[in-house]
């Protein structure tokens, strides 16, 4: 699962792309994690054009970042959802909690 | 009811074959010729029913999962995700939206999810046994089939 990340002011831009199941949720929640630590943005984008697959792993994933910059007084805000995820978030009730 | 076509494949409870048996999966459902959202869902349904199982049923050991695929009639693809592993204690709950036992990585959205995307889905479970979930998907009728 690569991850590149921008920061430009107090808003880091994450770009995910490939699979995000169960496999691959991990290692990309911690690193994922760790960005926002060291940077401590008060907007995190989860920018998600490149994503071909998405479950509920991606939920988990989504809600603790999301947790995570309530944390901080930040938001999350999500970006680009391919259709097929956008069906998981939604089935999910996440539309509701984050802005897309 | 009689399958017009079947298989069956044994895999280890490894997360690398979470991304297998949803694309097995879809590649056995293309000779339905299903819609790209209709083959998106069976691989997401597909895809939570084997991370249950290998996050759940084999927590701290390898496992086998088995997964059987059929063609029923009616354009319908029914999959089924069997293991031998823990079992769950209480079916009821675990099937309520954002229950897990998983912690911080699961989303307790396993089951709604796979209820969400299918027609129907079964669970059976005998703690101590292991568990066999059932999930059926009707496709959509094709114009000039």
């Amino acid at each position: 699962m690569p991850l590149t990340c921008l920061e430009e002011g107090s808003t880091l831009t994450a770009r995910l792309s490939g699979e995000v199941d169960h496999h691959a949720a991990r290692s990309l929640m911690g690193q994922l994690a760790g960005r926002v630590e060291t940077a401590l943005p008060m907007e995190l984008t989860l920018d998600m054009e490149g994503v071909t697959f998405m479950d509920s792993s991606g939920i988990a994933l989504v809600l603790r970042l999301w947790r995570q910059m309530a944390q901080l007084g930040g938001r999350l805000c999500l970006r680009n959802i391919p259709r097929q995820a956008e069906k998981v978030l939604k089935a999910a009730g996440v539309d509701k909690l984050v802005p897309w | 009811m009689k399958p017009l076509n079947e298989v069956k494949l044994t895999f280890l409870s490894r997360s690398a074959n979470e991304g297998f048996a949803r694309t097995a999966a879809a590649c056995f459902a293309a000779q339905l010729d299903p819609t790209l959202e209709e083959v998106n869902d069976v691989k997401t349904a597909v895809s939570e029913a084997v991370t249950n199982a290998i996050v759940h049923a084999y927590p701290d050991v390898l496992g086998t999962i088995t997964m059987r695929l059929r063609i029923l009639e009616g354009r319908t693809l029914e999959v089924v995700v069997k293991d031998t592993g823990l079992g769950i204690p209480d079916v009821f709950r675990a099937r309520q939206p954002l229950f897990t036992t998983g912690g911080e990585d699961r989303s307790g959205m396993g089951f709604t999810i796979m209820e969400s995307f299918m027609d129907s889905l079964k669970v059976r479970s005998t703690p101590g046994k292991g568990t066999t979930v059932t999930l059926r998907r009707r496709f959509s009728p094709r114009l000039g089939a």
